[in-house]
């Protein structure tokens, strides 16, 4: 009998020591047990070779491309996306200027280069992914300050907003309803709170991100299209307005927060 | 692109601290694509560590290791300024190698 109530003891004890708001506690054991190993370094400099590659049917490489900083600038051009471009007219993240840069610099043809920007089961990366991840380091450290300035950019964070609250699909979800309230969680995975600066910044800074279960890294468009599927909606089109619109929103709640991305995720 | 390998050595102590994470898909060959065809096993089958040119380690790993591995190893002896080398064969013949020398 003795030995039971020291049972029950311990299982108070370990009780009390389990914080009982949501938290990555394993995870954060598996991410100081890799230090600052993180397998997104070959991506990066995967990246950087492809922003050099010649390519297309001008084999030009893509140094020509203007980021919002001035042809071929990349350091610290990641952070101020979304942004509006007078020469396409339009507000853009970085991967549908990418696209852009490769179909009027390097001449390729825009069905080629949008028809998989995505890695799929069995893949080991694609050109887009590589080329996120390179700026995206291009801009660690640096903080987050998409631009306002341009009446479309607000408007595009106004539309952003309203998509977040919009109730769709079969289960009637929002991006709300997992992401508006902090602490909480599906199964062990914290869900950040969007509509704080704090939650924002943590989500925005820490992608793209490397996801050990994929064994690939992920950009914020995928991310976006992967809630796009979790929610029972239709498939979220990279370089849509309707991605363009929630990054926006997402950058803008974010804006004074650190970019430490490329992130290292379960 | 796989073949890639980043390494660090460090001494510590009198043993020598090596880690290095290594670029490759480690396909177990169960997974189905997309399409649903399967996808070829493709995973590293030995894995050697060399200080110099003495072997310190050697491994036979099969398709449970993760994709892109990461390995650690300690070992006795070495100097700042030896060579460390990690070498790879995989299932379909290809291999990678990668070296630092110690801090």
């Amino acid at each position: 009998m003795k030995r039971h109530h020291l049972g029950l003891t311990l299982f108070a004890a370990w009780l009390c020591s389990v914080p009982l708001a949501a938290d990555d506690g394993v995870f954060d054991q598996y991410r100081d047990l890799m230090g600052d190993d993180n397998p997104a370094v070959f991506v990066i400099d995967e990246g950087e070779e492809l922003w050099f590659m010649p390519q297309g049917p001008e084999s030009a490489t893509l140094e020509a491309c203007d980021l919002g900083l001035g042809p071929g600038v990349t350091a610290g051009a990641y952070v101020r996306f979304p942004r509006y471009f007078a020469d396409a007219d339009a507000v853009m993240d970085l991967e549908s200027r990418l696209v852009h840069c490769m179909t009027t610099i390097q001449g390729r043809d825009l069905e080629a280069v949008t028809a998989k920007p995505y890695s799929l089961r069995g893949d080991f990366g694609t050109e887009m992914e590589a080329l996120v991840t390179w700026l995206a380091a291009e801009s660690e450290g640096a903080t987050i300050a998409p631009e306002q300035t341009h009446a479309a950019e607000r408007a595009m964070y106004s539309l952003g907003e309203e998509i977040f609250y919009y109730r769709a699909g079969p289960h009637d979800f929002s991006c709300a309803t997992c992401h508006e309230q902090s602490g909480m969680r599906i199964r062990l995975q914290a869900l950040p709170d969007l509509t704080s600066h704090t939650g924002a910044a943590e989500a925005w800074g820490s992608w793209p991100a490397y996801r050990i279960s994929q064994g690939l890294v992920r950009t914020m468009g995928w991310r976006l299209r992967d809630c796009f599927r979790q929610q029972r909606w239709p498939e979220l089109q990279m370089g849509s307005e309707a991605s363009i619109a929630l990054q926006t929103y997402m950058a803008v709640n974010a804006a004074g927060g650190t970019m430490t991305a490329p992130g290292l995720k379960r | 692109m796989a073949g890639r390998i980043k390494i660090r050595a460090q001494k510590k102590g009198d043993m020598t601290e090596v880690k290095a994470l290594m670029r490759h898909p480690m396909e177990t060959g169960m997974r189905k694509d997309q399409a649903g065809d399967p996808i070829p096993a493709h995973f590293i089958t030995e894995v050697s560590v060399f200080h110099g040119d003495q072997p310190v380690m050697q491994g036979h790993w099969g398709a449970a290791v993760s994709a892109n591995p990461f390995l650690g190893v300690r070992f006795a002896g070495g100097e700042a300024g030896d060579t460390v080398r990690v070498v790879w064969t995989d299932n379909q013949g290809g291999t990678g190698e990668g070296e630092t020398t110690i801090r």
